[in-house]
């Protein structure tokens, strides 16, 4: 069982530690950095909870090892946030569509949603709505995230509040 | 934390792999992008004493045009294959069956040499391997082989390599410019696995098909090359195929295998319409989606 040096910046700060080789990334922001943003709930790469972005893209945290991402670029949903406390569009479009209900799978979903934006500018809708068959959301039945993916597309964030 | 204790390397090149896989005897695996390895080792289905990523070895990502067609490294990701331009232009049966590997997500990981060396009976890579016909290289400490993906599945998650080997590259044949190329599936929702699906392309000498290529996935233990229908497209004139007619003798290799999922008889059925439809659209040259 080998142990491994890891370092990487999780929103914007270093975060070091000394972990065994078998522990996944998600285990890893949670235990040793305190992002409990990171919501793990199958671990088995189904469920979309444990979404960060990673180097820029999203993937779940559940299915890499923290080894694996030594050196790289995370960030989760506590980073999304502006140091004011301003909110990220998606964040902002999730609030005005009603997009969460208890917010499980939440921070998975947002977290989706921003690497495409940040990927593109602005993802078109049918991208967005394709990304979201990667998350399972128990509670809100959809179509407040759907509502949300549609505003962002549209750059109707942040005019008055919802549809 | 699930997955039992192992050790983990990442080795910078390819002989330095083969040599800690050779040296493990077996008790090593390789990942690549895990997203089928890491469900295995957090359920304990897997449970390796060395784990052997490949990713960052030198030269294991990337698509580049060859004397024999179109290569792909192996631990090129999901997503950034789906996203290259050559393989747009020369490859576009894999670069839409992509599309259904998976989700989003999975893509940013997941790598093309994985899932062509993991042999999913459900799974989109092998049978785009086994119809365009490409050629799986490979490499150990006892020297490197090429075999062709027809000969490369043996059984479900059962492949031709050995525990000490490592594919290295998948190289597919350019059909060429104008070729028709056919792909369709049928899942329950975005990125479940097929329950039906073929893959195929058709190349030609102005209306008549020189040579076709056809393969089914989640019809069989393995990719079910359609050999017996590919012999007889061969020759044809595209406006002289008869795809209902056709249909039986694709169909004549599959096994197709009842699951949770769906029955064997289900398979048949809309595996038998999944094929008109699909060889009629590339015939006419539409969009086969
Ligand atoms: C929610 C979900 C949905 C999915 N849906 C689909 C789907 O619809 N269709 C589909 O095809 N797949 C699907 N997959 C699996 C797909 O995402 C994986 O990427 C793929 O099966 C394996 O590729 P990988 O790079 O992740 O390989 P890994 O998980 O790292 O490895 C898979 C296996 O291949 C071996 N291996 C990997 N690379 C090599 C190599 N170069 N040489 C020798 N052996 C190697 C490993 O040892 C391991 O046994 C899904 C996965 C998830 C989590
Ligand atoms: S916890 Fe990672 S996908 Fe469910
Ligand atoms: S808001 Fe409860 S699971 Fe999605």
């Amino acid at each position: 069982m080998s142990e491994h040096k890891v370092e990487m910046t999780v929103n914007g700060a270093r975060l070091a530690a000394t972990t065994e080789a078998r522990t996944s990334l998600g285990d890893f922001l949670r235990n040793e950095g305190g992002w409990t943003g990171v919501h793990l709930g199958c671990e088995h790469g189904v469920c979309g909870a444990c979404t960060v972005m990673v180097d820029g893209r999203a993937v779940r945290s559940c299915l890499m090892l923290a080894v694996q991402a030594d050196g790289a670029e995370v960030k989760t949903a506590e980073g999304l946030a502006a140091p004011d406390g301003s909110l990220h569009p998606v964040q902002q479009a999730m609030r005005e569509n009603h997009a969460l209900q208890c917010g499980f799978c939440t921070p998975g979903v947002v977290m989706t949603f921003a690497a495409l934006m940040e990927r593109d500018g602005t993802p078109d809708e049918a991208e967005l709505l394709e990304a979201m068959s990667g998350h399972t959301c128990r509670c809100t039945g959809y179509q407040g995230i759907r509502k949300a993916a549609r505003a962002l597309a549209a750059g109707t964030v942040g005019q008055g509040g919802g549809q | 934390m699930k997955p039992a204790p192992f050790d983990y390397v990442a080795p910078r090149s390819v002989a330095e792999a083969c040599q800690i896989l050779a040296e493990a005897g077996g008790g090593a695996t390789v990942i690549a992008g895990g997203q089928t390895l890491m469900p295995l080792l957090n359920l304990r289905m897997s449970q390796p004493f060395i784990l052997v990523d490949i990713t960052r070895i030198e030269g294991f990502t990337g698509v580049a045009r060859t004397a024999d067609g179109i290569r792909v490294a192996p631990a090129t990701r999901q997503a950034d294959a789906l996203a290259d331009a050559t393989l747009q232009a020369h490859v576009p049966a894999l670069v839409q069956a992509l599309a259904h590997v998976g989700h989003h997500q999975t893509r940013n990981r997941g790598t093309i040499g994985g899932s062509v060396a993991l042999g999913e009976p459900a799974a989109e890579m092998p049978a785009v391997a086994v119809a365009l016909g490409a050629t799986i290289e490979i490499a150990s400490t006892r020297g490197t082989r090429r075999l062709a993906a027809r000969d490369f599945y043996i059984g479900p998650y059962m492949t031709a390599l050995e525990p000490d080997e490592l594919v290295t590259g998948i190289t597919y044949p350019d059909w060429g410019p104008g070729h028709r190329w056919l792909f369709r599936e049928v899942a329950r929702r975005p990125g479940d696995f097929a329950l039906t699906g073929m893959v195929g392309a058709l190349a030609l000498d102005g209306e008549r098909i020189t040579r076709a290529g056809l393969c089914w996935f989640a019809m069989g233990p393995i990719p079910v090359a359609m050999r017996e229908a590919e012999g007889a497209l061969v020759g044809q004139t595209l406006s002289g195929v008869d795809p209902a007619g056709l249909a039986e003798l694709a169909l004549s290799g599959t096994a197709p295998f009842d699951d949770s999922h769906a029955s064997a008889e289900y398979r048949r059925t809309v595996g038998r319409r999944l094929f008109e439809k699909t060889l009629r659209t590339a015939l006419e040259a539409r969009e086969a989606a």
